[in-house]
């Protein structure tokens, strides 16, 4: 309602104040969007999924790593979600399990379980750039898709295959981001992103995420193929995702760093 | 016999009848060291190249509702050298109930405490397989009952650990020993319980936002040996006194850097002691525009115990190293680092690099160079034992 308002307010500046008024209503529109996207997701409380990534080098050769993320959900927009990855392969790294605990500006906790050792580290997150376990995907990319860790501008709308879809610049509020900005493609029949550019801090183009094969959990909206394409590199990391399951019962208990030892 | 009572209680609940998942993994290691200097004492096996095989197996069971779960890990070891180097042990072999916020655990399972990276110095509860690797980082199975507690406030486990496990040592034929070889059969015991002698531990473990803390108290069999000479003078025979330890490990994460310390006080068998390691790694990511992460690390080391107690060689010694992942689809990593010790000179190389190679195989090539031991200092013994190793391994 406060968003309306000001939207409207907004829109009347701009006509009075021109381009710098124009400039504060596509941020806000960004925002909206970005917001009702993120919040298409609220309420789901808790997930665990199963699925294969896929890692293809320029010359077309493939090596897969099968995982297990679980998700516990805190409804707050201004505290991060809870995750847990833990790998099944390849087999020499069987167990290895990452526990981060997501903020919103501040840098996320995490916390690495070695199971050659049985030892739980606490590790650094200020490595946001750096690829993730090998592949395209950066750290970033897996835990920085909280709404409020970016800033949003509206940029227009375009088709994307049957839909329309509103495309938004957002730029990362965090530090040690690779990037400098990225722009996403958010459909407007049921609001999920389609697509993500990721530029990076030159302002080249250096990924393209697109988003897939979105299936519907009562009301929740899951893509399960993930594309990273990497274009200076032409290297691409495919996540295929099996089938979530929803509250299924995980609690905080679940995401604590003591429990890294207990997976098994 | 506890061990085995475990393992019977352990197959009872793998049972196929009690349905569930079973999940089977395991691992066959070659391993060939050699050699480039003779070694230096009476009847060590003259060979520069020594080959070792391991084969490691894992059962892992959880019931269908998850509360229940249970191990077994049988570890083989077969060395072509040193019989004493050979190994059968069983790295876990338990079965554990699992509530809400609790845990119980019982039979022999590996449990590691601590932050720091060259000692290991809180990590108490399972003895060290010293003929397994000098990097004190291979470890034998524990017997043990656990019960674990996860409050707001952190996370708690009390240990009874009923029978005690006697640190491996290499036999006469074999590199890594003293100018006498250690007479694993012949034991000596602070208690009058020998090897039967129950230990306690206590462990509390939390975060409070970038500071990572542990805090433990042990009482029981030291897993340090001392040694004192045979009575026919052509061994040593390990002696493990009674001892009673608390500690505290710390680490605290800023933006790239971990700055981490362990420090303990011991009363064993002289006086009481303290001991510390501190230090910080710091991470530079992606150098020069590529995947790649450089650690630098560096840690010093302190420890006052006197001379009636087990020898530390980590007693005033600067650890600086360098570890360096390659973020490859391979994981390729290296880690290489030299232990200084202020006083003696005495130092320690260690490189170590790893990679894999297609799914399923894994190599690891280390190289350890000892170099500036005088007769008498405590790592006089092995100053003739540097050595390259490569290990190929083979998942399924």
């Amino acid at each position: 309602m406060n968003c309306t308002r000001v939207i409207t307010l907004s829109l009347v500046a701009a006509l009075l104040l021109g381009t710098a008024g124009a400039v504060f209503a596509a941020e806000d529109r960004g925002f909206e969007i970005a917001a009702r996207s993120d919040r298409t997701d609220l309420g789901f409380g808790d997930s665990e999924v199963d699925l294969q990534m896929v890692l293809r080098n320029a010359a077309g050769q493939e090596s897969t790593r099968s995982l297990r993320i679980a998700t516990l959900e805190k409804p707050d927009e201004t505290v991060g979600d809870k995750s847990l990855v833990v790998f099944d392969t390849p087999r020499d790294i069987e167990g290895t399990a990452l526990l981060s605990h997501a903020k919103i500006l501040d840098p996320d906790d995490q916390w690495l379980y070695l199971p050659a050792l049985k030892r739980v580290k606490r590790i650094s997150s200020s490595n946001k750039s750096g690829p993730f376990v090998g592949s395209e995907f950066a750290f970033e990319d897996f835990t920085a898709i909280e709404l409020n860790k970016f800033d949003y501008t509206w940029v227009g709308e375009v088709p994307c295959g049957d839909l329309t879809c509103d495309v938004l610049e957002r730029t990362p509020r965090y530090e040690n981001s690779g990037y400098t900005k990225q722009v996403s493609w958010v459909d407007q029949s049921e609001f999920q992103i389609r697509k993500v550019e990721f530029y990076d801090r030159r302002g080249d183009l250096l990924k393209v995420l697109d988003l897939s094969d979105y299936r519907k959990y009562g009301g929740i909206w899951r893509a399960h193929k993930l594309s990273m394409s990497n274009v200076q590199t032409n290297k691409q990391t495919d996540l295929l995702y099996g089938d979530y399951e929803f509250k299924t019962g995980l609690a905080e208990n679940d995401f604590v760093k003591g429990r890294l030892s207990r997976l098994r | 016999m506890r061990i085995i009572i475990s393992i019977l209680l352990l197959l009872a609940v793998l049972s196929p009848a009690h349905g569930g998942d079973l999940d089977l993994s395991g691992s066959v290691e070659a391993q060939v060291r050699a050699f480039w200097h003779d070694p230096a004492w009476a009847g060590q096996d003259a060979r520069a190249l020594q080959g070792t095989v391991v084969s490691t197996t894992e059962f892992r069971w959880r019931s269908e509702e998850g509360d229940v779960r249970a191990s077994l890990i049988p570890y083989l070891r077969w060395d072509t050298t040193d019989s004493e180097r050979s190994l059968l042990d069983l790295k876990e072999a338990y079965w554990a109930f699992e509530g809400r916020d609790f845990e119980l655990l019982v039979g022999a399972n590996t449990v590691f405490w601590g932050v720091t990276e060259s000692v290991h110095l809180v990590d108490i509860i399972n003895q060290t397989d010293f003929a397994g690797d000098i990097d004190g980082e291979d470890k034998l199975g524990q017997p043990m009952v656990s019960l674990t507690l996860q409050r707001d406030w952190g996370e708690i486990s009390a240990f009874v650990l009923p029978y005690f496990r006697e640190r491996t040592f290499a036999g006469s034929d074999g590199r890594f020993r003293p100018p006498l070889p250690v007479d694993t059969d012949n034991p000596l015991y602070g208690s009058s319980d020998g090897e039967e002698h129950i230990d306690f531990a206590l462990r509390y473990s939390h975060y409070i936002g970038d500071v990572d803390i542990g805090l433990h108290a042990f009482s029981g069999t030291s897993r340090e040996p001392r040694f004192v000479p045979a009575a026919d003078g052509q061994s040593l025979l390990p002696l493990y006194d009674q001892v009673d330890q608390v500690g505290v490990d710390l680490q605290y994460t800023n933006d790239a850097w971990l700055w981490k310390l362990e420090a303990i006080v011991r009363d064993g068998s002289a006086d009481t002691f303290a001991a510390a390691v501190g230090g910080f790694e710091y991470t530079i990511y992606q150098v020069g525009e590529s995947s790649a992460d450089v650690g630098l690390l560096l840690e010093y080391q302190y420890d006052g115990r006197d001379a009636r107690e087990p020898v530390s060689i980590a007693d005033n010694d600067v650890f600086a190293g360098t570890r360096l992942a390659f973020n490859d689809v391979q994981d390729t990593a290296v880690l290489a680092g030299l232990s200084y010790d202020v006083e003696t000179g005495e130092t320690f190389v260690n490189i170590e690099a790893e990679r894999r190679f297609g799914d399923n195989w894994f190599s690891e090539l280390r190289v350890r160079v000892f170099s500036g031991a005088r007769l008498g200092e405590s790592t006089y013994w092995l100053h003739t034992d540097d050595y390259v190793q490569l290990g190929i391994t083979r998942h399924f």
